[in-house]
Parts: structure tokens; C-alpha cells; sequence
């Protein structure tokens, strides 16, 4: 294989973990937002904003590794 | 406030434009090949496995001449001022489109007959997005006083981000929004704000202070750099989460529609072309669902980070409860 090769290898393969791990993230902050509305259920809107805001944060970190992908498959 | 969004919008749309030049010769090269083959495949029916990825590309990238029904690829002029490309592009049209858009219907819904009219239908419906703006965004995040000052920003950033998101699912147009350069200028703006709402609220001595970190001056050699980052990294992920969100799904569209000529191969294989065919279209109207969703997820999301950064640059300055949250 050439190095062009292992390039978009590396991208597909790391598309998929900055994915996995995105999912972790955000799922583990629904499930907690769940559990907390739950608990209180007048608080929603305070904890929807707070989830929203960390789910947010995960996925601008996400993304960086998603565009240094996208870099590798495209050069 | 109305005068207030003519003139961010004005600002935004020429700031836009700085941001937007791109090489000139290097966009003229990676424009035409693609355009002359997708010209073809689209022509003829046999788009093949290797060009399809330049479609993709073609699709979402920006180009000097826009696609219109029926009268096909109209050349846009190439300008250039000072060695700097300041051409009118397809983006760059469709955020004129946008801007012209907003003003007009926004003026629209803002006039108002009588001084004390309750206002009615799309008026009643513009006031909505506005109040959430102003009592669900900007007051919570950035305190009474602050927050209603950036409403007016606020409110343009919302709704020409949300204008272009949409414009951008409407068959022929494109995504202005989904072009780095543009995402690039509203961020731009957004850290302009953050750093003068922070000088404003806290002098600039206070300002220089916040980049210590308020640890031991032994410490600032580390810190100093850090919080200097850190002042980038916030907006650059406002950039390339707009940028990214709203280029993925339209990625994800046109490669479930190029899996119709992947299987189909180009026409070779007319069968396997149309068996798939329901599958991907149903799955790329799914897809158009979820992206008019994403289209005012990432609006409010863009609008409630940057009264966020706001709000902290003004309100924390270097106690804990400023940075817990963006760390």
C-alpha cells in the first residue's frame, strides 16, 4: 500500500472513533440530563440548557477530529 | 433596533467577503476541472465511481458561477481590489440573498400601524423567536443590563445564520453558512464582542489581569499562553461547528443520491440503479428533515455559545465559576 492509501485509511478509521467517542459523551450527559429531570421535573429547562451547552462543547471537540479527517481524505 | 440590523448585516456581509478571498488562480484551478466533469456526468448519465467524491465536492464548495433552473451556469464576475479577490461568488450571493431577505421580511414584521397593535400571524410568530432570544439567551447568560444591549447581535446572528441554513436546502441554492470563510467572519465577530464586552466591563487592566489567571506570578509563564489560547480555541470551535454541521448533512444527502449512480454504475447496470433508487431517496428525505432540525439546532446553538463567551468575559473574569464550565 502507499502512503495516499494509509491516508484515507487513517481518516475512515479515525471518523469513525472521534464518532464513538462523541456518542459516548453525549450520551452519557442525555443520560445524566434524564435522570435529573426526572428527579426534578421543574428544572427541565435549566438542566436542557445545561445539557445543551456541554453537549455542544463535546461536539466542537468532536469536529476538530472530524475536520483533520476530512483533511486527510481530501489531500 | 431595526437600523442595528441593517448595519451588522451590512458589516457582516462585507466582513464576509474580506474573509472569503480566496487565491485566485488556486480557486480558478480546482474549479473547472470538477465543473467540466460533473458537467458531463450530469449530461450524460455516466457519472462514474472516481467523479462522483468531485460532485460531492463540487456541490459544496464554493465556485465563481451559480447554477440556475433553466438557464443554467451563469458566470459571476471575478473582482479583484489591491491584489485581494473580492469576486461575488455563489456563497457570497446567497448571503446577499440572505441579508436582502432578512431586511425585508424583518421589516416587514417590525412595522407596526398603531403604536400600541398587537402584532398578528408572521409578526406574532418573528416577535416569538425574538422574546426567546432576549429572555431565554441573552438575559440568563449575560445579565439584565449586558444582555439587552446584544439583543440586536444576538438576533441578527440568529436569524442570518438560520436564513442561510435554510437557503441552503432549497433546491439550486447553496450553503453560504457551510463555507469556512463565512463561518469564519461571524465567529470573527463574535470574539470582537467577547473581548470588548471584557475590556468594557473589567478596564483593560482587569482585562491583561484575567490572562494571569490569578495564580502566583511564578505560575504566569504557563498561564499566560494558556488563557491566550484559550481565547482562540472558543471561537474556532463556533467556526468549524457551523461549518461542519451544516456541510456533513448536505455530504450525507448527495451520498446517499450518489449511491443510485454508484450501483447503477453510470447506466451500465440500469437494475441494480433503480432497485436502490427508493431506498436512498427515502433515506436522503429523512436526512432533508434532520438538516431543516440542524438548520436552527446550530442557530441557536452559535447564538447561545457567543452569549456565553459574552456573558464570561464580562461577568466571571478569573474566578472559578467562569471557567468550570468551558474547560
Amino acid at each position: 500500500m502507499e502512503g495516499l492509501s494509509f491516508a484515507h485509511l487513517a481518516a475512515g478509521l479515525g471518523a469513525g472513533i472521534v464518532a464513538l467517542g462523541a456518542g459516548f459523551g453525549i450520551g452519557k450527559i442525555a443520560s445524566s440530563a434524564m435522570d435529573a429531570i426526572g428527579r426534578q421535573p421543574e428544572a427541565a429547562g435549566d438542566v436542557r440548557g445545561t445539557m445543551i451547552i456541554a453537549a455542544a462543547l463535546i461536539e466542537g471537540v468532536a469536529l476538530f477530529g472530524e475536520v483533520i479527517c476530512v483533511l486527510l481524505a481530501i489531500k | 433596533m431595526k437600523g442595528a440590523l441593517i448595519i451588522s448585516l451590512s458589516i457582516l456581509a462585507l466582513f464576509s467577503q474580506i474573509v472569503l478571498a480566496d487565491p485566485p488562480g488556486e480557486s480558478s484551478l480546482s474549479v473547472s476541472p470538477i465543473d467540466t466533469s460533473h458537467a458531463a456526468a450530469a449530461q450524460e448519465g455516466h457519472g462514474s465511481g472516481d467523479n462522483i467524491g468531485d460532485v460531492i465536492m463540487h456541490h459544496i464548495s464554493d465556485s465563481h458561477e451559480i447554477e440556475l433552473p433553466f438557464i443554467g451556469a451563469v458566470h459571476l464576475p471575478r473582482i479583484e481590489l489591491y491584489g485581494i479577490d473580492f469576486s461575488i461568488t455563489k456563497h457570497v450571493v446567497m448571503m446577499m440573498l440572505a441579508a436582502t431577505l432578512l431586511v425585508v421580511v424583518l421589516s416587514f414584521a417590525a412595522r407596526r400601524r398603531h403604536p400600541n397593535e398587537v402584532p398578528t400571524g408572521f409578526a406574532a410568530a418573528i416577535e416569538t423567536l425574538v422574546e426567546f432570544i432576549r429572555n431565554e439567551i441573552a438575559i440568563p447568560n449575560m445579565g439584565e443590563a449586558l444582555g439587552i444591549r446584544f439583543v440586536p447581535y444576538l438576533c441578527t446572528v440568529f436569524f442570518f445564520i438560520l436564513t442561510c441554513n435554510l437557503l441552503g436546502l432549497v433546491p439550486f441554492a447553496a450553503t453560504a453558512t457551510g463555507n469556512v470563510s463565512v463561518t469564519a467572519a461571524l465567529a470573527s465577530l463574535t470574539f470582537l464582542s467577547t473581548q470588548a464586552a471584557g475590556i468594557k466591563a473589567h478596564g483593560l487592566g482587569g482585562y491583561l489581569k484575567h490572562f494571569t489567571g490569578g495564580v502566583h506570578p511564578a505560575m504566569w509563564i504557563i498561564m499566560i499562553p494558556v488563557e491566550f489560547l484559550g481565547l482562540f480555541t472558543k471561537p474556532f470551535a463556533l467556526c468549524i461547528r457551523l461549518y461542519a454541521n451544516m456541510t456533513a448533512g448536505h455530504v450525507v444527502i448527495l451520498s446517499l443520491i450518489s449511491l443510485i449512480f454508484i450501483f447503477g454504475q453510470g447506466g451500465a447496470n440500469p437494475v441494480a440503479g433503480y432497485g436502490v433508487a427508493p431506498l436512498s431517496i427515502g433515506f436522503s428525505l429523512f436526512v432533508n428533515l434532520l438538516e431543516i432540525f440542524v438548520a436552527f439546532l446550530q442557530a441557536y446553538i452559535f447564538t447561545l455559545l457567543s452569549a456565553l463567551f459574552i456573558g464570561f468575559a464580562a461577568h466571571s473574569g478569573h474566578e472559578e465559576e467562569g471557567h468550570g464550565a468551558h474547560h
